[in-house]
């Protein structure tokens, strides 16, 4: 394999890892607040079908990522009204989200098959993108992945250095505890919950946008729920979500890559791949049970609602 | 100001009532959609709901829809009622359908009364071979149930898209992704003449009524709901939580197994990519629906295949994208979720306006102070 | 009255479906008071302290503080006017540290410099004898410590009125001195003490005034000091109540169970491991281990109950080993279990008590080839309710309905039935009321007298010291010796329960056999 195919598979690594890396930061910051949205795959596709839809009615691709955004937001509230404020089963509720996210997309997406529109386009850093190596890999992307990066450093610091990001520990680890701090517990999980929707969305919008300019019925493949597993193999941190992201990202890319090898495989097999890394991963973790448990956020998945 | 507030013994007529309310609002959510896309209400409504099954052809048709979402629904309530979150039906079905299409393909256009049961036990051998690798991972591994069950169902689609493709295409098939035709020896016997509906109906109903027998009657059922319920309980009580996951999902993908079995020696006739509009997924609606007994299977399978026939039927009658199924389905257990809560919960007038009232009007304490 | 008064209730009421937690309760505490407030379990206490606290809203009724009207909007308030509140169950967060913690309970400006803040936690602390480090992680504190952490807290906000909910249920002795030596200095200051316990002995050596409630009523006002503990118990639980239950001397038999060099690593991260517990119990007696919470009860809980399997030869019961036996095979042999929480462990909240005797009881003829004779389970749930006088909506009422007495005496009914010949039980009347205490203390009393050996694990030290024959503490995983009762002083007892098994060694010799 020659040098230059090394840095187009990475190059396409970081392409293909985005969408992971938006959507999995938005939902480490849900699930660190105790809520655990299973609904992202259906979210992803609400705010894809949305971006597209935003891109076609105005021309602006701004309109369209705000679009993607806000349906993002508004399904994640759907979902906030169900398992924060009816105190549903989060499983459940999260589930909902994704079939009738799925149902909804493909019915007002319907009249979108098949239409095309002038999505992001490449994006060089001047000077940065003309370093050997780095340059390609890193600083010759559309907007949306230096945005994602932004995003990435945004939420480490938030986490780290913010009395919001304590906050948010806080009502993660025990929204009992922090109901007698006095602290707003369904508010901080509904603001939690908003920013995974609007993370969902903004990455469904990146698929519709810049990864395949188009819209097809369920265009997002799993990466929602990828994107859920890759943040329990983060072990709810940061820093893992962005290098799993990638990691992910280079799976669904292999292909490419083994036809670089030249090897003569099935594509229906060859698509199976990132399923099929998940899964590894998965089992891989479980190696550590221990470490896992130490950093899952102890009320996750839990309903909570303060007694009167 | 409106509140919730837990209630001291869950409502039982909100459990039962909880699935008709969501019902209801999806039928008034329906007629305002269709009002927003500048249709006839009530003609839309009338063409998704009572169109379809307006005559006897209908009625077959349902129950052939009724009959995978059944069987499918059964397994999943074992799982479900234990807190297993098995969302691999349709991982289960698809396997299912491949296997049985091995097995009809190996015996070609031969004859016996053995092949059928032969084929649909190969369909039920490799649903629950591909539910027992969730099962594993999640004894041997403890991997989340959810997020295994969904990769294994993309990784069986793909692998259903490669049988297709390749191994089991019709040499003669035009090069069209599609298996050859069974033999008549490996195809389900009809139930009503002059319909579709085979005996793939009667499998399902048995199903439900097992399962309701199982929970109802039986050690292990009892053992799966405590495990579900308490696990902590469960634990105490020193049930056998390991063998009891293994027992959820096997049998939660023998007959998910058997569903996609039926489909192909059924009403197909031959493995297609599209062999299923989504049955798995479906089938987790008419779990919840159901309210994880038999009666309210059978009657919540009916109605979510009602969605399947409706959805068709809107892009022949009104030219509107058969996607409406999906739709239909989300806000369908949406509102079923919501209108659960009122299970535990009941809304009160809080009377936080009072507190201050009271305050103001207590002349002790004005001469007091 | 005066107008000087630091908090004054006046006719506090609070309803919730099916009871009235407060109704009508008048309170007055004054600065630099420790004021008791005395009740069983089920009294209102806890819903009085919410209500004072700004965690709920009385339905009636209005506060006075320093004599201005108050209506509370929440905690936060409630702390910005100088009420500050120690709950039973810590409302701390493991997995921040000391000045994390604390920095939560402040207004964003006042947290926002983390250096000057753990320069006045260490302040603070120091002045009050309170050792603390604030950038320990939580999780790694003992009990003790956990809760000078939430003393610290109210004190860097400036309370007036402290509020503490059973400070003393989760200390040893010795911390229980530290703690009241403390709270002393503070109320010498001018601090406010509202101190919330059922333990009358504490409440004579700390209190100036005390005021009790039965049934969300005040049932009368006292100078600890100068009225008897008898007469205090009468106002808590009325004239009908027994007050304790007779215990007469026990008559051991041979040995039942002996465990020897128990080490069992728990998977759970916060989590106590068994450290090389030996012990042995005879039939006929009661054994009591004494400890803090979190030092290994649970763990040895289920190391004796199968959950926890361990080498074989480790758990010997009745000449057979048993170690590597589960649940359900050992209770055939005869070891009946009574676990700490008896809603979601003993019993599934949502199902039925006929359920919940299914739950262990079911080897009782109640499954036969996988059927289940639901008539037997009714048969044998109406025994124990008959029997035990478990109050309840009928044999199908589901288990959350059950008041806690009456779901314990339930729970302990339900294994009772089975005549266990070794019965382990932990805290089985914590949070329970008197006459359910009294009712749960007979059945065990009965057991032993049957010549069962019952363990019984509690923080409740007059408990351990009226029941049991021999007792011990447990600390950090591991077992001090079991001694005789009557041999074994408080101060001994505190030791132990601190983890100091030094002059332990030469004792266990005489004092065992």
């Amino acid at each position: 394999m020659s040098p230059d195919m090394i840095v187009n598979i990475l190059a396409a690594t970081v392409v293909a890892g985005t969408p992971l890396l938006i959507v999995a930061l938005g939902e480490l910051i849900c699930e660190r607040s105790g809520v655990l949205n299973l609904g992202q795959e259906g979210m992803m596709l609400i705010g894809a079908v949305a971006g597209f839809a935003g891109v076609y009615a105005s021309g602006s691709l701004l309109v369209g990522v705000i679009a993607g955004m806000a349906a993002g937001v508004g399904m994640s509230l759907l979902f906030g009204f169900m398992a924060i404020t009816l105190a549903a089963n989060q499983y459940a509720a999260g589930l909902a989200l994704t079939i009738f996210g799925t149902g909804l997309s493909a019915f007002v997406g319907t009249d979108f098959v098949g239409k095309t529109i002038d999505g992001f386009t490449k994006l060089p850093i001047p000077f940065l993108s003309d370093i050997p190596v780095l340059g390609p890999v890193l600083f010759n992307h559309d907007l949306l992945v230096y945005v994602s990066l932004g995003l990435f450093v945004a939420v480490y610091v938030f986490l780290r250095h913010s009395r919001g990001g304590l906050l948010l520990r806080a009502v993660g680890e025990s929204p009992e505890s922090a109901n007698a701090n006095g602290l707003p517990v369904l508010l901080i999980r509904y603001l939690a919950v908003s920013f995974g929707g609007a993370m969902a969305g903004l990455s469904g919008a990146y698929l519709s946008l810049a990864y395949t300019p188009l819209w097809t019925e369920g265009m997002t493949a799993g990466r929602g729920w990828i994107a859920l597993a890759l943040v329990v193999f983060a072990t709810w941190r940061p820093v893992r979500v962005l290098l799993g992201a990638y990691l992910f990202g280079l799976a669904s890319i292999l292909h490419l890559v083994l036809q670089g090898f030249g090897w003569d495989i099935s594509p229906e097999l060859l698509a199976m791949l990132p399923y099929v890394v998940t899964v590894v991963v998965l089992v891989l973790l479980s190696a550590n049970p221990t470490r896992t448990r130490l950093h899952t956020p102890l009320s996750i998945g839990q309903p909570w609602r303060p007694s009167r | 100001m409106l509140s919730l507030e837990r209630r001291q013994v869950d409502s039982r007529l909100m459990e039962y009532l909880s699935p008709v309310l969501a019902l209801v609002l999806t039928v008034i959510t329906g007629f305002l959609i269709f009002l927003g896309l500048d249709r006839d209400p009530v003609e839309g409504l009338r063409l998704f709901f009572i169109v379809p099954i307006s005559d006897a052809v209908g009625v077959a048709e349902l129950g052939l829809k009724a009959a995978p979402l059944l069987l499918c629904a059964a397994g999943l309530t074992i799982c479900y009622r234990a807190r297993i979150w098995n969302i691999g039906a349709e991982g289960h079905f698809l396997m299912g359908a491949v296997g049985a299409t091995i097995a009809a393909l190996h015996f070609g256009e031969g004859t016996g009364f053995w092949i059928l049961p032969v084929v649909l036990l190969a369909g039920i051998a490799c649903g629950a071979l591909w539910s027992a690798i969730a099962a594993f991972l999640k004894t041997h591994f403890h991997c989340n149930e959810i997020l295994t069950t969904i990769m294994l169902n993309y990784i069986a689609l793909n692998l259903l898209l490669y049988a297709v493709h390749g191994p089991l295409k019709d040499p003669y098939g035009f090069s069209f992704p599609q298996s050859a035709m069974f033999g008549d020896a490996a195809l389900l016997p009809m139930l009503i003449p002059g319909t579709r509906l085979h005996i793939g109906l009667l499998f399902a109903l048995l199903a439900a009524v097992a399962v309701g027998v199982l929970f109802a009657r039986t050690f292990i059922g009892f053992q799966l709901k405590v495990l579900g319920e308490d696990h902590k309980a469960a634990e105490f009580a020193g049930f056998p939580r390991k063998r009891l996951v293994w027992f959820a999902f096997l049998v939660a993908g023998g007959l998910a197994g058997l569903a996609g079995a039926s489909e192909v020696t059924g009403p197909i006739g031959q493995l297609i990519p599209q062999v299923s509009p989504g049955y798995g997924y479906t089938a987790i609606i008419v779990v919840f629906m159901g309210r994880m007994k038999a009666v309210g299977l059978i009657l919540a399978s009916a109605l979510l295949a009602l969605t399947f026939l409706g959805g068709e039927m809107m892009q022949i009658g009104m030219n509107l994208p058969k996607a409406m199924t999906g739709l239909f389905q989300g806000l369908l257990l949406f509102y079923l979720l919501t209108c659960d809560a009122f299970i535990h919960y009941r809304i009160r007038l809080t009377r936080r306006h009072v507190t201050a009232s009271a305050g103001t009007n207590t002349p002790l304490a004005t001469q007091e102070s | 009255m005066t107008a000087a008064a630091r908090l004054r209730l006046e006719n506090i009421v609070k309803e919730y479906p099916g009871c009235r937690a407060n109704d009508g309760i008048d309170l007055t505490v004054a600065p630099g008071e420790i004021h008791a407030l005395l009740g069983e379990n089920g009294a209102g206490k806890s819903t009085l302290m919410k209500v004072i606290y700004g965690v709920i809203q009385p339905d009636e009724g209005t506060l006075y503080w320093d004599g201005e009207k108050l209506t509370l909007q929440g905690p936060a308030h409630a702390r910005q006017l100088g009420i500050g509140m120690v709950f039973q169950h810590f409302s701390l967060f493991e997995t921040l540290t000391v000045t994390e913690n604390i920095a939560l309970g402040l207004p964003a400006s006042e947290a926002k410099d983390r250096k000057a803040l753990e320069k006045r936690i260490r302040e603070v602390s120091t002045h009050y004898g309170m050792a603390l480090d604030p950038r320990r992680h939580v999780h790694s504190l003992s009990t003790g410590e956990r809760q000078r952490v939430e003393i610290v807290r109210c004190l860097i906000q400036h309370s007036r009125l402290l509020i503490l909910d059973e400070p003393t249920s989760v200390l040893t002795p010795q911390e229980v001195a530290d703690l009241f030596r403390t709270l002393r200095q503070l109320a010498s200051e001018g601090c406010s003490i509202l101190f919330i316990s059922h333990k009358l002995q504490e409440v004579r050596d700390l209190c100036h005034h005390a005021t009790v409630l039965r049934n969300g009523k005040v049932t009368g006002e006292c100078d600890p000091t100068e009225t008897s503990t008898d007469a205090i118990a009468r106002l808590m639980v009325g004239d009908e109540t027994p007050l304790s239950t007779d215990v007469p001397p026990a008559t051991p038999g041979a040995p039942l169970l002996e465990v020897s060099g128990l080490s069992y690593a728990s998977d759970d991260p916060f989590g106590t491991a068994l450290r090389n517990i030996t012990m042995e119990l005879r039939a006929g007696e009661i054994v009591g281990i004494a400890g803090v919470a979190g030092n290994g009860q649970d763990e040895l809980l289920r190391a004796l109950s199968g959950e926890y399997k361990a080498a074989a030869n480790q758990v010997c019961f009745d000449g057979q080993d048993v170690g590597q036996l589960g649940p359900d095979a050992r209770r055939r042999a005869g070891i009946a279990v009574v676990p700490e929480e008896r809603l979601g462990r003993g019993a599934v909240p949502d199902m039925s008590l006929v359920d919940n005797t299914l739950l262990t009881a079911s080897a009782q003829g109640m499954v036969s080839k996988g059927w289940v004779a639901y008539r037997k389970a009714r048969e044998y749930a109406t025994r124990v309710r008959d029997r035990f006088q478990v109050k309840s909506d009928g044999i199908e009422a589901p288990a959350r309905s059950l008041s806690g007495g009456n779901l314990q005496k339930f729970i302990i009914g339900r294994e009772a039935l089975q005549e266990p010949r070794l019965l382990v039980a932990s805290h089985p009347t914590w949070g329970v009321d008197v006459g359910s205490a009294v009712a749960i203390h007979q059945v065990l009393v009965e057991l032993r007298d049957r010549g069962a050996a019952v363990l019984l694990i509690s923080e409740d030290l007059d408990e351990l010291f009226q029941l049991c024959t021999r007792m011990g503490a447990i600390c950090g995983g591991r077992l001090s010796p079991l001694v005789p009762t009557e041999s074994l002083s408080i101060g001994q007892l505190g030791q132990w329960m601190a983890g100091d098994f030094a002059d332990a060694a030469g004792e266990v010799n005489h004092a065992v056999a």
